[in-house]
């Protein structure tokens, strides 16, 4: 379970403060209005933004100060991979960041590979894969690290509609398969309504504590409705 | 349509123009000199020392700034403290700093001398001594180090935000962050930056005029002087003049196939990210604090010394000082009317003319000032005294040693234009003129405000040319300065110092503020 | 026309080398001194010291707006009546200069011993050998822009012969720089840089007799001194011909010969009436005297040049 306790991440002039509990295994859609925070709200849980006022907690437990002992993943809408590693070495870089593999190590990484349906391509450069293949790598280091906490920062929102349905298929998939507690950026309702049965509202320099996703989009509170517009 | 098509010819011919004269000025000065020389024949075994000694130092010269100036950009790149973006730069500062400036610094803080051979004799050791190839490289590092750390840190703030946090993601080790983040921007960015400073190096002249101390420490552009100025041997400084040409050119095919990095100094003020510094900070505040050191103590030394002797400067500053604004200005304007040719012209005709321009641009780079002038000068000889054109001469040698740094300012900022604009400009039907006078110019202000700052600034500092064609009577600020320093009348020169970085550091204000407009206006 | 003829001052350009037209050096006091009796204007113009006079010379040719050049010396003679762009003149003295005089292009103003000139308490090797296996550190000149670094070669060429190239790879690590020209390289020394600088056996005197200093003095080798002779001579494409000769002759008299000790601190050519200043120093004997007749020295600077170079580059 992840516990924000009365938290407040500051970057810059902004501030942000979040109060509340994600239960485990729950997929959490984080909405809300551009510069409202979304990213900061993240990227604080993560770890890149000091929390200068209460306390992150997973399990009961603070989380460490360092980002890479928190027990999470991330993947962002770009970058994820390094251009001068192949696919292989992207994927293995999330279990072992000096590349020096152990057979049954690289047994997991195939594997996972195989499971994002990339094992032909682990050879390969990501300056020839597609868009949905890039998304797909980022995907198989997720599922290799086994981490219980999975950020994601609008992953997909460069991707077509038929490629980003797809994409969600292969993240349900994994998530099915592990009871990973997921957070999601998004932008797009539609995406937040396929992804998640809960959402977070993040406007106004406070992240509300996560609803169940169809009753807030059926009586969105002020800052969401100007955030949707007319369209509900 | 028939106006325009009378406007791009135009323009294709003016730039064609600009594009001979420059031809003319590199590779037909470099033929003038190649029929005068006798070969190589007859060069002595320390002509062929200087050879060698010219390639090693600045090999070494290259290999040193590059090489310190990975910890340095390292430290800069993920270290956040006070003062951080004005040392940043202060690393713009001594690409424009006169070489002679910058040796009699070196001097003032490492001669014999100097502070710290002062502190040496205090703590009972030797006095340390710079004449000769340590010299040489000391202030080659010194003026490329910071160009070199530049370089460096455009890399690191080209490495996207994501990218290093993926990497504090996965707890990555010091090794893993290497090769992960710090290597692959190293193997782009390092080649080009080794050989754009090993090819500044290679054509060196002041600075072994200056510290160089005896043939031990005689480059190829000094040997070209000596034959002129002290045995009015022509034909062997044209076969120097030959040796320098083909080692220059050699490098340049290089520099064609390795990109060099750009020199705009655009895109380093991205702030580092929290868990860079982790676990680094002890050692990259002392690299940060020695690399500043190293860079702020010459130019203090000078400054201390020299502010209190601007007072009594022989009288003849004053028409040095006039002398200097005069070539300078006119390098700078015929430095900019070549480079906006080049660039109105060639920046949308497609990859063969852009490269065509760059390749231009590179020549600029890779020509000796001193084979440009050998060159004049054996072209005139027959007709007329050289001297007398030592004015026009320098202004326009100046210009094409400008003009590959002003071409980098101007090409890309043109070619946007052109992508951003060229749209409306068809919409709206705009004619050539009001398309030239509204919208790009208005839009190149900036850029050249910043060019013209780069080639007046370079002007100021050069000497090179002037050194070859001057006669007693006719002194730049420069050429004052080493003179002074020849006469061993160092609190003048001091003087003479702080005047000239004065007048350049001024010249280049008012350009680069004339560009950005005035305070207030948008 | 004719009135603006009249009016008109005749100039007579002087090429020269710098520490001649320093402030503390003869220009001043020599172009006051010719300017009071010739109803001229006397231009005198440094161009760098003095073997890069002759550089200059071979570089401007004919064209040169000089009328008379001043400043090389007995190395350099044959070299620069070779170029061809010097008069014959008919100018007589009472020569003081050891050896006498005769020639047709040039005349002497002044001489010297070269020495290695050091603060007074310093012991210091008596001879070149004994000098590049100490420690002690040297300033010296370039020989090709500098008479004294030219001189040197011809110290070292007539004390040593065919060792000469070793003995200058074996006081390569003593020289700490080469300068240009003498005033830069003694200018070094007085600031510390150097515990020897290449001068003469005539410069500790203007520390004792300008500033009342006697801290200096010179390093006497026992293989001797090698001589300096300097000379001006008048320039074929002058158009002030007549002048140039009433300066050249001027030049040896005891009005410019009396300026000489005290300001370019050498032996006059023509010894003043009122004789040397105090405190000045004595010739020394034939014994201690080196010098190469200006052919010798011609036929050897190359030969030396070569060695000199070769020796220092590596």
């Amino acid at each position: 379970m992840l516990a924000l306790n009365k938290v407040r991440f500051q970057q810059g002039d902004f501030v942000l403060s979040a109060d509340f509990l994600v239960p485990t295994g729950a997929r959490v859609a984080v909405i809300g209005p551009s510069g409202g925070g979304k990213s900061t709200f993240l990227n604080g849980i993560a770890g890149f933004i000091a929390a200068d006022a209460g306390k992150v907690l997973w399990d009961g437990e603070v989380m460490p100060d360092h980002p890479g002992r928190r027990p999470l993943s991330i993947l962002f809408q770009d970058n994820n991979l390094f251009p001068h590693l192949s696919v292989m070495d992207n994927v293995a870089v999330g279990i072992s960041p000096d590349m020096r593999l152990s057979q049954a190590q690289r047994e997991k990484v195939s594997a996972a590979l195989d499971q994002v349906g990339l094992a032909d391509k682990s050879a390969t450069y990501p300056r020839d894969l597609s868009g949905g293949q890039l998304g797909r790598v980022g995907l198989a280091r997720v599922l290799l690290r086994q981490r219980p906490l999975l950020l994601l920062d609008e992953p997909f929102s460069a991707l077509g509609p038929a490629l980003k349905d797809e994409m969600l298929d292969v993240l349900r998939g994994i998530l099915d398969a592990t009871a990973t507690t997921a957070l999601m950026v998004t932008h797009d309702p539609k995406d937040a309504l396929a992804f998640a049965n809960q959402a977070i509202l993040v406007a106004d320099r406070c992240a509300t504590a996560p609803q169940p996703i169809q009753q807030l989009f059926k009586a969105p509170p002020p800052a969401l409705r100007a955030y949707l517009g007319s369209r509900t | 349509m028939a106006d325009s098509t009378i406007a791009i010819i135009l323009r294709i011919i003016l730039g064609g123009a600009v594009l001979a004269a420059l031809l003319v000025f590199s590779i037909g000065t470099a033929v003038a000199v190649a029929t005068q020389g006798q070969g190589l024949g007859i060069l002595s075994v320390a002509d062929w020392l200087a050879i060698r000694f010219t390639l090693w130092q600045a090999c070494i010269s290259a290999g040193l700034s590059v090489g310190i100036a990975i910890p340095v950009a390292r430290a800069l790149a993920r270290q956040s403290f006070i003062g951080r973006q004005g040392l940043i730069t202060l690393l713009g500062a001594p690409f424009i700093l006169p070489v002679i400036v910058g040796v009699l610094g070196l001097l003032a803080v490492f001669g014999r001398a100097g502070w710290i051979s002062d502190f040496l004799t205090w703590a009972g050791f030797a006095r340390l001594s710079i004449y000769g190839p340590p010299g040489v490289i000391l202030a080659h590092v010194f003026f490329n180090l910071p160009l070199a750390t530049r370089f460096l840190l455009q890399g690191w703030a080209a490495v996207p935000a994501e990218r290093f946090r993926v990497v504090h993601s996965l707890a990555a080790s010091p090794w893993a962050y290497f090769r992960l983040i710090e290597w692959p921007l190293l193997r782009t960015v390092l080649p080009g930056a080794f050989l754009l400073i090993f090819l500044l190096c290679l054509t060196s002249f002041a600075v072994a005029l200056a510290v160089g101390g005896g043939p031990k420490g005689t480059t190829i552009e000094l040997a070209i002087y000596q034959a002129f100025r002290l045995d009015f041997d022509l034909s062997k400084a044209a076969s120097l003049a030959v040796v320098q040409f083909s080692l220059c050119g050699g490098v340049a095919v290089l520099a064609f196939l390795v990109p060099l990095p750009q020199t705009d100094g655009l895109g380093l003020d991205r702030l580092p990210q929290r868990f860079d510094a982790y676990g680094h900070r002890t050692a990259d505040c002392i690299w940060i604090f020695c690399a500043t050191a190293f860079l702020v103590m010459p130019l203090s030394a000078i400054l201390f010394r020299g502010v209190g002797h601007i007072h009594n400067l022989p009288h003849q500053v004053i028409v040095a000082s006039l002398t200097s604004l005069l070539i300078a200005l006119t390098s700078t304007i015929v430095c900019i009317a070549m480079a906006l040719s080049l660039a109105l012209t060639f920046a949308c005709r497609g990859i063969a003319a852009r490269n065509l321009a760059e390749g231009v641009g590179i020549l600029g780079l890779a020509t000796s000032p001193l084979v440009v002038g050998t060159g004049l000068f054996l072209m005139i000889f027959p007709f007329a005294q050289p001297m007398i054109f030592a004015v026009p001469i320098t202004a326009s040698v100046n210009a094409m040693m400008a003009l590959p740094f002003a071409l980098r300012v101007l090409m890309p900022a043109v070619r946007e234009i052109y992508t951003d604009y060229l749209h409306l400009r068809c919409s709206l039907n705009m004619t050539q003129w009001v398309w030239l006078s509204r919208i790009v110019l208005p839009r190149l202000r900036r850029p050249l405000g910043f060019a013209a700052g780069l080639a007046v600034a370079l002007s100021m500092g050069d000497l090179g040319v002037i050194a070859l064609f001057s006669d007693p009577d006719l002194q730049t600020l420069p050429l004052m300065l080493y003179r002074l320093m020849g006469a061993y009348r160092m609190d003048q020169a001091a003087g003479v110092a702080v005047v000239l970085v004065a007048q350049s550091l001024v010249l280049f204000w008012i350009f680069d503020r004339g560009g950005r407009g005035y305070v207030g206006s948008k | 026309m004719t009135t603006t003829a009249v009016a008109e001052t005749p100039v007579l350009t002087i090429l020269t080398y710098d520490s001649f037209v320093s402030d503390w050096g003869p220009g001043p006091a020599v172009e006051a001194a010719f300017e009071a009796t010739c109803g001229c204007d006397l231009r005198m113009v440094g161009a760098g010291d003095g073997a890069a006079l002759l550089a200059r010379l071979k570089l401007e040719g004919s064209r040169s707006d000089a009328d008379v050049i001043l400043g090389l010396d007995t190395n350099l003679m044959v070299a620069a009546a070779d170029t061809g762009l010097f008069a014959p003149i008919s100018i007589t003295a009472n020569y003081a200069v050891p050896g006498g005089w005769a020639d047709p292009y040039f005349a002497p103003f002044d001489w010297g011993y070269f020495a290695f000139v050091k603060n007074a308490e310093l012991e210091t090797p008596t001879n070149f050998r004994a000098l590049a296996d100490s420690d002690l550190k040297i300033v010296i000149q370039d020989p090709r822009s500098s008479t004294p670094g030219l001189g040197l070669l011809m110290w070292v060429k007539a004390a040593y012969g065919v060792d000469a190239a070793d003995v200058w790879t074996d006081l390569a690590d003593n020289i700490v720089t080469v300068t240009a020209g003498w005033s830069e390289a003694y200018g070094m020394f007085l600031e510390g840089e150097a515990d020897l600088v290449l001068s003469y056996t005539t410069s500790p005197a203007y520390h004792l007799i300008a500033e009342g200093d006697a801290s200096k003095s010179f390093a006497v080798f026992d293989e001797g001194h090698y001589m300096q002779i300097e000379v001006a001579g008048k320039l074929a494409s002058s158009d002030q011909s007549a002048l140039a000769d009433q300066f050249l002759q001027f030049m040896v008299s005891d009005v410019f010969q009396s300026i000489i000790p005290t300001t370019n601190w050498m032996f006059p050519a023509v010894t003043p009436a009122a004789g040397l200043p105090e405190g000045f120093p004595k010739a020394l004997s034939a014994k201690q005297s080196l010098i190469f007749s200006p052919t010798e020295a011609a036929a050897l600077r190359n030969v030396a040049l070569v060695e000199w170079q070769t020796a220092l580059s590596q």
